[in-house]
């Protein structure tokens, strides 16, 4: 239905389960989720603090494994690979977004953008070069040798965004990426996010926070570990907007 | 819309109602469009009978161009409407109401109601806050649009409260 949902899921999730403690103490953070993520798809996974949204990026990132089911990235199983294979699937194919920024306070914006690349194996060139490439995407490229205490919340997670893309991902992964910013700060981080969508990339959010669900083209609700509800939204404005500020008739 | 605020607008300097659809416009961003010039116009006829403003001959008339300034009681008015706290009371009861009379009389679940009310304020939220983004920086449009967000966000808060409580209820 979407215009981009031809061709074969970046993500295929099927009846994945997390699962805490064992018994009566036994918690379902994530039961039996089913999940396509189309190639070139922005979604945003919502849902109040506790619902399993946290704990599903982390097992669709390779950062935790599933207690059972199964889960696809660019066609290959995740949950069948080991650790070292993980930890390779975590770096290449993956760009992940923290609330808390998790930039390394004593380098350079630059030099924590160049980081996954430089791991990766590539040239201390062909990482310089990337990282001012991306500094420059996400209007940075004036702040390049500033450490992360001299930026702001929002320049913070500009860079932090960077990061996650350093290694060409095939997706990017964000965990409540607006909840550290104010305002302003949020809304530079999500124009931010509207342009990594019209660029194409596939692009999986959960959030407490439904402004950086209008980056997205659908919305799915998660309640005590599982989907309860979805929606896609696309196109320009149908409603009335001056009718949502008490304007008009 | 109040006829204040065309009063107030006019407050700056004398002007015709094309000066004042342009202030409009650049205070309301996308959502001036919901202001038509009939409504301006018919408000400031409706002003200059009431006494708050007059037609003044300071700028060449052009063909219709009838210029307005704020009379004295107008000036008044203006100092009173600023200094009133108003602010729109969100009606709640209903929607409340609904949920309860809705479980009472098992005509409906109260949590499909909720769900059916999220879907349209989450619908909402993301065309406004599609506009907010496509304002430039220095728009003060941007500014009412993210205070249309914050009020949504709220609602969306409430409505997680009333989900939460009506499905604890279901349990019981």
């Amino acid at each position: 239905m979407t215009e981009t949902g031809s061709g074969a899921p970046i993500v295929r999730a099927k009846g994945l389960r997390k699962e805490y403690g064992s018994g009566e103490g036994l918690v379902r953070a994530v039961d039996e989720v089913d999940l396509d993520v189309a190639p070139g798809e922005a979604l945003a996974i919502m849902g109040p603090s506790g619902c399993g949204k946290s704990t599903l990026l982390h097992l669709l990132g390779g950062l935790d494994r599933p207690s059972a089911g199964e889960l696809w990235l660019g066609g290959r199983q995740i949950d069948k690979l080991s650790e070292r294979g993980l930890a390779q699937f975590r770096r290449d194919d993956v760009g992940i977004v923290f609330q808390a920024f998790h930039l390394m306070d004593e380098l350079t914006a630059q030099e924590n953008v160049e980081l996954p690349a430089l791991l990766a194996g590539r040239s201390p060139r062909q990482a310089r070069r990337r990282a001012r490439e991306l500094l420059d995407q996400v209007g940075l490229s004036d702040r390049a040798g500033h450490l992360p205490s001299a930026l702001s919340g929002g320049q913070r997670q500009r860079v932090a965004i960077a990061r996650s893309l350093a290694n060409d991902p095939q997706i990017v992964l964000a965990d409540e990426p607006t909840g550290n910013l104010d305002s302003t700060s949020t809304l530079e981080v999500l124009r931010l996010f509207e342009s990594l969508r019209t660029a194409g990339l596939t692009v999986v959010v959960v959030t407490h926070d439904e402004r950086i669900a209008a980056t997205t083209n659908r919305m799915i609700s998660m309640r005590d570990g599982s989907f309860v509800d979805e929606m896609r939204l696309t196109g320009g404005i149908k409603g009335s907007l001056a009718g949502h500020a008490g304007l008009g008739e | 819309m109040q006829q204040e605020v065309v009063l107030a607008m006019l407050a700056k300097e004398p002007s015709a109602g094309s000066r004042l659809r342009a202030r409009l416009n650049d205070a309301l961003g996308p959502l001036g469009d919901a202001v038509n010039d009939g409504q301006i116009y018919v408000t400031l006829s409706r002003l200059e009978k009431a006494g708050f403003i007059a037609r003044q001959g300071t700028e060449a008339p052009e063909a219709g161009r009838k210029v307005y300034g704020l009379t004295a009681a107008g000036q008044e008015r203006v100092a009173e409407w600023l200094s009133e706290v108003t602010w729109p009371k969100p009606d709640l009861a209903e929607f409340h109401l609904k949920l309860v009379a809705a479980a009472q009389a098992g005509l409906a679940d109260p949590i499909g109601i909720v769900d059916a009310q999220r879907r349209e304020l989450l619908r909402r939220l993301w065309e406004v806050q599609r506009a907010a983004m496509a304002e430039p920086e220095d728009s003060s449009a941007g500014l009412l649009l993210e205070g249309i967000v914050l009020r949504l966000q709220a609602d969306l808060r409430w409505l997680e409260a009333c989900e939460r409580a009506w499905m604890d209820r279901r349990k019981k």
